[in-house]
C-alpha cells in the first residue's frame, strides 16, 4: 500500500528533509534538480518520496535545465520546486526571469553556502540575498522567505508555495546551510486543503480567455497546456493575449503591472517575528540562522539593562520597509548582522530615517559568535 | 463562413494566429514551408490539437511558437527542450513538441538535446538548420559548414560542424531522420511518423537563409536554395548517420536513418513507481 502522502507527527530531520516534507505537504508533485551541497539532500528526499505518491522526480543534466523543467512541469499543472546552493542558483537566474516574465509558479530553493564562485561548499553563507532581488536582467519583483529553523524550512516551503500559486511568481526559500543541515524536532501538524492556495483558473472559455488579462488583484487567471485555450506564452514584451508587442509603451503596462503585483500586495506577502521590541532603543534586524545567534545577543543585552529588540524578516523580499520605517520613529540605532559583507543592511539604512545604522559582516564559514553582534549592540546603544 | 471564403483559405490557416501575420521570416526563408509541413502533419498524423504543446527557444525558428494557434511557448535561448521535458512529465497526456533552430538546440542547448535522447523523453524535436544564426545577423553556428563564411567566420569557417542526426542518434533518440524543405511531402509524412511514435523523434528541416547565410556564401535567392536542396541531396533511408555530414556546397544526405523502440523514461519511471510503492 502506497504510504500516507504528507507525513503527520514528530520527526527529528535536518532541515533539507523538512523542506522536501513541506513541499509534498503543499502539494508539489515535481522536482527536477541536480546535486549540490548543501542543497543535496532535498533532492535525495524528494527521489525516494516522490515516487511512492504519484510525484515525478527527474534529475537534470544541471541548474538551468532544472529550472526550465519546474517551468514547464508548472504549465502542465504540477506544482513544483527545485534545489540548489550559490553556483546553481547563478545559472538559474535567467529563467528565473523567464517565470517572473511567464507569470509562472513555482519554487525555488537556495541553501545557501559561502561564496564567490565554488566558495566552501560544506559551510554556512548568507551571501546570496541581492542576487534573489536583483541576479536575473531587467525590471521585476520578486518573492524570498527565510526560514531560521528545520520547523521554519517545513512551515515556509507551503508558505512558499502558496505565495507562488496566488501571484503567479517563482518564490524564493533562502535558506543557509546551517538551517538546512541542522536536525531539530519538527512538527508535521494536518496541513487542511483551505491552507494551500491554488492557482486562480480562467472562467472565460477557450476563444475569450486573455492569458495576461489581470483580475482586481494583478494577476491573471492561468490557464494549462492541454485544456483547449490555445494559448501563447513569451518571454518577449507582450499584451494580455500574450502576444509580442515591441513598444516602450506595451514594456511600461507589463512590467509596471508584473512590479505591482508584489508592491502592491505586500501587506498580505510581508512577515517578520518582533521580539522585545516595543520599548526598544536598539533593534536588531536579522534573518535566517544569524537571527537565532541575534537572539541570545539582544537576551543578553536586555540582562545588560539596554533596551534591546529585534526584527526577525521572514519574509526577505519584498522588504519589510514600511515596518522598518515605524519603527525608526522611537528607536535609536539599528544593528544588523549577516553573513555576508552588508547587504539587507542597505535596506535597514534605506529606510531607517538617518537613524545609526550598524552592520556586524561575517564574510561566511561560519556564524556571528553572540559576544560579536552584543558588542555591536552596546556600542550602538551609546 | 461561405463555401467560397473557405475554398480560399489556406487549409493551415485553421492552425496559426493569422491576426500575427505576415510573419518576420523574410522572403524566400525556409521556416515559413517547414511550418506548413508541420501543420499537415498534424492532420494527417490526426491528432487532438488541443493536446499538443508546442515549445520553442529563440531564433528565427523560435518564432515558430508564436504563429501556431496551439498552446505554445516561447522559452529563453536554448532552453526549449528542458521546458519542454517538465511539460511531457509532468502531463504524459500532452503532446510535446520542441520546434526551434541549429543554434538554438545545437549549441547553447546543445547539452539539453543529448541528455533528453538519452533519457528518451517522449517529443518530437523539430530543428531547422539553416548553417547559421539568422535573426542576429548570419554568425557562424555549430553547423556551420567548413569554410563557409559568415559574418564572425569572414575568412571561411574553420570550425567543423555538428552532423546532427549522428549526435542524436548516438546519445539514444530512437527515430532520427533529416528532410529538406524542398522535399514537403516526404517532410510532412515523416513528421506525421514521428509525431505519433513514443521516445525521443528528431527531424532535422534542412532550410536555407537567402538572407544571410546565402548571400555571404553566394547561394542566391529563395528558389536557388531550393534548386540546391533539389540537386544535391541524396535519398538513403537506414543509412549510417555518421556518413551524413554536410560540407559546403556538398550533397546532403536525406532520410530516416534510426527508427527503434527502447524504454522512455515515462515507462521507465511508472514501474520504478510500482517498485517504490511496494516497498517499505
Amino acid at each position: 500500500m502506497a504510504e500516507a502522502a504528507v507525513l503527520q507527527g514528530q520527526f527529528f530531520i535536518t532541515g533539507d528533509e523538512a523542506c522536501a516534507e513541506g513541499a509534498i505537504a503543499a502539494g508539489c508533485r515535481f522536482f527536477a534538480g541536480y546535486p549540490i551541497t548543501p542543497a543535496t539532500e532535498i533532492a535525495e528526499r524528494m527521489a525516494r518520496r516522490l515516487p511512492r505518491i504519484g510525484g515525478v522526480y527527474v534529475q537534470m543534466e544541471d541548474e538551468i535545465a532544472s529550472m526550465n523543467a519546474i517551468l514547464g512541469a508548472a504549465w502542465a499543472g504540477a506544482k513544483s520546486m527545485t534545489a540548489t546552493s550559490g553556483p546553481g542558483f547563478s545559472l538559474m537566474m535567467e529563467n528565473i526571469g523567464l517565470g517572473v516574465m511567464l507569470e509562472t509558479p513555482c519554487v525555488v530553493v537556495d541553501v545557501q553556502r559561502a561564496g564567490p564562485s565554488t566558495g566552501l561548499p560544506t559551510l554556512v553563507g548568507q551571501g546570496d540575498i541581492m542576487q534573489a532581488k536583483w541576479g536575473s536582467h531587467g525590471v521585476y519583483e520578486i518573492i524570498a522567505v527565510s526560514p531560521s529553523s528545520p520547523q521554519e524550512m517545513f512551515d515556509l516551503t507551503i508558505t512558499a508555495f502558496n505565495l507562488s500559486e496566488k501571484y503567479r511568481v517563482p518564490v524564493l526559500l533562502m535558506a543557509d546551510e546551517t538551517v538546512g543541515h541542522m536536525s531539530e524536532k519538527v512538527v508535521i501538524r494536518p496541513v487542511k486543503p483551505e491552507e494551500l492556495v491554488e492557482r486562480r483558473r480562467p472562467t472565460a472559455p477557450p476563444g475569450k480567455y486573455l492569458p495576461y488579462q489581470p483580475d482586481a488583484d494583478l494577476v491573471p487567471p492561468m490557464a494549462l497546456a492541454g485544456q483547449g485555450y490555445r494559448f501563447h506564452v513569451t518571454g518577449l514584451t507582450h499584451d494580455e493575449r500574450g502576444y509580442p508587442v515591441m513598444t516602450a509603451d506595451a514594456h511600461q503596462k507589463l512590467v509596471r503591472r508584473l512590479a505591482d503585483k508584489i508592491r502592491v500586495n505586500r501587506k498580505d506577502i510581508i512577515r517578520y517575528e518582533e521580539v522585545g521590541i516595543e520599548d526598544a532603543d536598539v533593534i536588531v534586524c536579522a534573518y535566517g540562522i544569524t537571527a537565532r545567534v541575534a537572539r541570545s545577543a539582544v537576551q543578553q543585552a536586555r540582562e545588560e539593562g539596554i533596551r534591546a529588540g529585534m526584527l526577525r524578516l521572514i519574509t526577505i523580499w519584498p522588504f519589510a520597509e514600511d515596518r522598518i520605517r515605524e519603527l525608526a520613529r522611537r528607536a535609536r540605532a539599528f544593528v544588523v548582522p549577516e553573513i555576508n559583507y552588508g547587504q539587507i543592511v542597505l535596506e535597514v539604512e534605506r529606510c531607517a530615517g538617518g537613524k545609526k545604522t550598524v552592520l556586524v559582516p561575517h564574510m561566511g564559514g561560519g556564524m556571528h559568535l553572540p559576544q560579536d553582534i552584543l558588542a555591536a549592540i552596546r556600542e550602538a546603544a551609546k | 463562413m461561405s463555401e467560397a471564403v473557405r475554398q480560399q483559405q489556406n487549409p493551415v490557416d485553421a492552425y496559426l494566429r493569422v491576426d500575427r501575420l505576415p510573419s518576420i521570416w523574410c522572403a524566400g526563408c525556409g521556416i515559413g514551408t517547414s511550418l506548413s509541413c508541420f501543420i499537415r502533419a498534424i492532420e494527417r498524423a490526426k491528432l487532438d490539437a488541443d493536446k499538443i504543446a508546442l515549445v520553442s527557444g529563440i531564433g528565427c525558428s523560435g518564432r515558430v511558437a508564436g504563429y501556431v494557434k496551439l498552446d505554445s511557448f516561447h522559452t529563453t535561448h536554448g532552453r526549449a527542450i528542458p521546458f519542454a521535458t517538465g511539460l511531457a512529465l509532468a502531463n504524459p497526456e500532452l503532446k510535446v513538441v520542441v520546434y526551434s533552430g541549429d543554434g538554438d538546440l545545437a549549441a547553447i542547448g546543445g547539452n539539453h538535446l543529448i541528455h533528453a535522447a538519452r533519457r528518451n523523453i517522449d517529443m518530437t524535436v523539430i530543428c531547422v538548420n539553416n548553417f547559421n544564426y539568422g535573426m542576429t545577423g548570419g554568425q557562424l553556428g555549430p553547423t556551420t559548414p567548413l569554410e563557409a563564411r559568415t559574418s564572425t567566420s569572414p575568412y571561411g569557417n574553420y570550425e567543423p560542424p555538428f552532423n546532427l542526426p549522428r549526435l542524436v542518434a548516438a546519445s539514444g533518440g530512437t527515430f532520427v531522420a533529416r528532410w529538406t524543405v524542398y522535399h514537403l511531402r516526404q517532410l510532412e509524412r515523416c513528421l506525421a511518423e514521428a509525431l505519433v511514435r513514443p521516445g525521443f523523434n528528431f527531424v532535422e528541416v534542412i532550410a536555407h537563409c537567402p538572407t544571410v547565410y546565402g548571400r555571404l556564401n553566394k547561394q542566391g535567392q529563395g528558389t536557388d536554395g531550393l534548386r540546391y536542396f533539389k540537386e544535391k541531396s541524396v535519398v538513403k533511408n537506414g543509412a549510417d548517420p555518421a556518413e551524413a555530414d554536410i560540407a559546403l556546397d556538398g550533397p546532403i544526405m536525406l532520410g530516416k536513418f534510426v527508427d527503434i523502440q527502447r524504454p522512455s523514461f515515462c515507462g521507465n519511471y511508472q514501474q520504478v513507481c510500482v517498485k517504490a510503492q511496494k516497498s517499505k
